[in-house]
């Protein structure tokens, strides 16, 4: 019941975040085209906002820019022919999904390569643990643990002694 | 070795932190940083016709810009910093520097813009009219003011985003001008 209702609960708040901003005024009578232009918005950056799409938008901006796409789709241009028109003129920026190339390589490898090095890296301080492990028959708790010599352990004793007298 | 291994986050951390103190260090000197290169740099003007504000005779097109080195500014009577920038565009005009073209952005009311330009001044040789961002999206245009430098042929040479300060003028714009000129 509680998860049940922790879910209604999240859904009721997290659920408007994903609203589109398209006016009712703005929607194509095509759906067709309407779909398209979705499709085509959703990838366009609004270029106030800084990590929102036209779509998700409501900046006047962005608002204006969804009706060019879709005056440009009725007009006849394939989705990838508006996306060029906007890069034309905002750059790749306009792109929330930048395109692979030489300048934008770092930013698509980069994290990868990052996980790779660090599972990398876990998976050598596994493999070094294992083989020490191995080694020390005497270990207890850890691979670093040595036995008390007879000396610390007198020592030892007496503390405890002292502490309980 | 290893102990060189615990150095790494260190030295990534010096850094991260290297270009942050950079950047913040071209805030603190004034310089914009969050500006966007313009990709219409050393390409022709895109084409547009707008229609005059109200009140006006002719509107603005891209084919008015040919034969002379232009300033074409953005600018909405909404924008505050299009108010800054304003008294030194009208020195500009007064003096005869350059001509300057205006695009009135995005005005709610039509007769905004007029009455903005009555009540401040009119440094443009044409303005149009543009309440749906059809010539700011050619332009590339992310908030107003901008301005660009177009030369004769109709190429444009500079986008200077937000105001046209004294300064600006003096270290960027007035030599560009100059040098375009002598094309």
């Amino acid at each position: 019941m509680i998860r049940i209702l922790t879910v209604a609960l999240m859904l009721a708040v997290f659920a408007p975040l994903s609203v589109e901003a398209v006016e009712p005024n703005e929607i194509l009578r095509d759906p067709a085209l309407e779909a398209r232009a979705r499709v085509v918005g959703k990838e366009l950056r609004c270029v106030v906002c800084q990590n929102q799409s036209i779509d998700d938008s409501n900046a006047e901006l962005a608002g204006d820019m969804r009706v060019l796409v879709r005056e440009r789709i009725t007009a006849g241009d394939s989705n990838k022919e508006v996306l060029d028109y906007m890069v034309d003129r905002y750059g790749d920026y306009v792109l929330l999904n930048p395109p692979f190339k030489a300048a934008t390589l770092v930013l698509w490898i980069g994290p990868a390569a990052i996980a790779v090095l660090g599972l990398f890296w876990v998976a050598m301080m596994f493999r070094r643990r294992k083989s020490t492990d191995g080694k020390s028959e005497i270990s207890t708790s850890g691979p670093q643990s040595t036995p008390l010599s007879d000396d610390e352990r007198r020592r030892l004793d007496e503390l405890l002694k002292e502490d309980s007298a | 070795m290893k102990r060189f291994l615990y150095v790494i986050p260190l030295m990534v951390l010096l850094v991260v932190g290297g270009f942050a103190i950079l950047q913040l260090k071209q805030v603190s000197d004034g310089k914009s940083v969050n500006i966007l290169p313009s990709v219409l740099i050393n390409r022709e003007v895109p084409p547009f016709d707008l229609a005059p504000i109200q009140g006006y005779e002719k509107g603005f097109g891209s084919k008015d810009l040919l034969g002379q080195v232009t300033i074409v500014n953005l600018f909405g009577s909404w924008c505050v910093a299009c108010q800054v920038e304003h008294p030194f565009l009208m020195k500009i005009k007064e003096q005869g520097l350059v001509p300057i073209y205006g695009i009135d952005w995005r005005e709610k009311n039509p007769d905004a813009g007029p009455k903005w330009l009555a009540k401040y001044g009119d440094p443009y040789t044409l303005i149009g009219d543009d309440p749906n961002s059809k010539a700011a999206i050619a332009f590339g245009v992310t908030g107003a003011p901008e301005s660009f430098i177009v030369d004769q042929k109709g190429v444009i040479r500079y986008k200077q985003i937000g105001p046209i300060t004294p300064d600006v003028w003096e270290s960027t714009l007035w030599p560009l001008i100059q040098e375009l000129r002598k094309i």
